[in-house]
């Protein structure tokens, strides 16, 4: 069981998340002048590094209360 | 038709005599969201307000509180709030949420030890004392736990859990299973 740091709660156990993938994907500022390769790119192309990660969790169970944390994807370390 | 409670059909008497179930029906429920202000309880915490008398302020959010009050005090809890320490913050709602659960209250020498089989919280008094809340789960349900305070006489914590209504009744009987398992005395 991991613990996952909560900004508002503090640490809780994993099961009290919903994972939300990549942090910092941007909505495209023109969506209508994208070609459909790069709307796929948009919706389902992700980073997939073997170390630190920046990725959106919301403490579903909780305060209910999305966030952005640091986590390795090797140790599960969370670092930021 | 007559207001029925969710648990109205329960019998919550056996629990050995290590702790005590009863349900506190029909708590009136307002869900508050607002600008974080300092008449609002800190994070992880609650308090009943003298102003408001029985309003009791449980901390959900960084911007969101749980106002609850006796039975049948919505409208006029509803117009304190608005007419009083909202008045002054533009972008709020106070939204009558008094169905959508309903709380248990724990009491006794095991009632620490009861939540712990079933809650990952630390609930140890001197993390979770009085005035400590939480919204987080209690075998698998999705509760609001709070740490009211210690009773007078024995000095051991009284909990409230707030329970939401379809769930009530499979956590009223996960209680009463888990309270066979309490080890006796200290
Ligand atoms: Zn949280």
């Amino acid at each position: 069981m991991m613990l996952i740091p909560c900004p508002w709660c503090g640490p809780r156990d994993e099961s009290e998340f919903h994972y939300g993938g990549q942090a910092g994907v941007a909505y495209p500022a023109d969506p209508g002048a994208l070609s459909d390769e790069q709307w796929a790119h948009y919706l389902f192309f992700r980073d997939n590094p073997k170390g630190p990660f920046r990725e959106r969790w919301s403490h579903s169970a909780g305060c209910r209360r999305w966030f952005t944390l640091t986590r390795d994807t090797v140790t599960n370390e969370v670092t930021a | 038709m007559a207001e029925r409670s969710p648990l109205a059909d329960v019998d919550l008497s056996d629990t050995g005599d290590r702790v005590t179930l009863a349900e506190v029906p029909f708590l009136t429920q307002l869900d508050v969201r607002t600008s974080p202000s300092s008449s609002f309880p800190e994070p992880g915490t609650f308090r009943t307000d003298e102003l408001d008398g029985e309003a009791t302020f449980i901390w959900l959010g960084p911007d969101e509180w749980l106002v609850v009050g006796p039975p049948g005090a919505q409208k006029r809890l509803t117009e304190r709030l608005e007419s009083g320490r909202l008045e002054s913050v533009s972008d709020t709602s106070v939204v009558d949420v008094s169905a959508q659960r309903t709380t248990l209250e724990l009491r006794g020498p095991g009632a620490l030890e009861l939540l712990a089989l079933g809650c990952s919280l630390d609930l140890h008094p001197r993390v979770f004392g009085p005035g400590r809340c939480a919204q987080t789960t209690l075998a698998h349900t999705p509760v609001i736990l709070l740490q009211r305070k210690h009773c007078v006489t024995t000095g051991e914590p009284v909990f409230w859990v707030l329970v939401r209504a379809s769930f009530a009744s499979h956590l009223a009987s996960w209680l009463l299973d888990a309270s066979g398992d309490l080890t006796a005395g200290h």
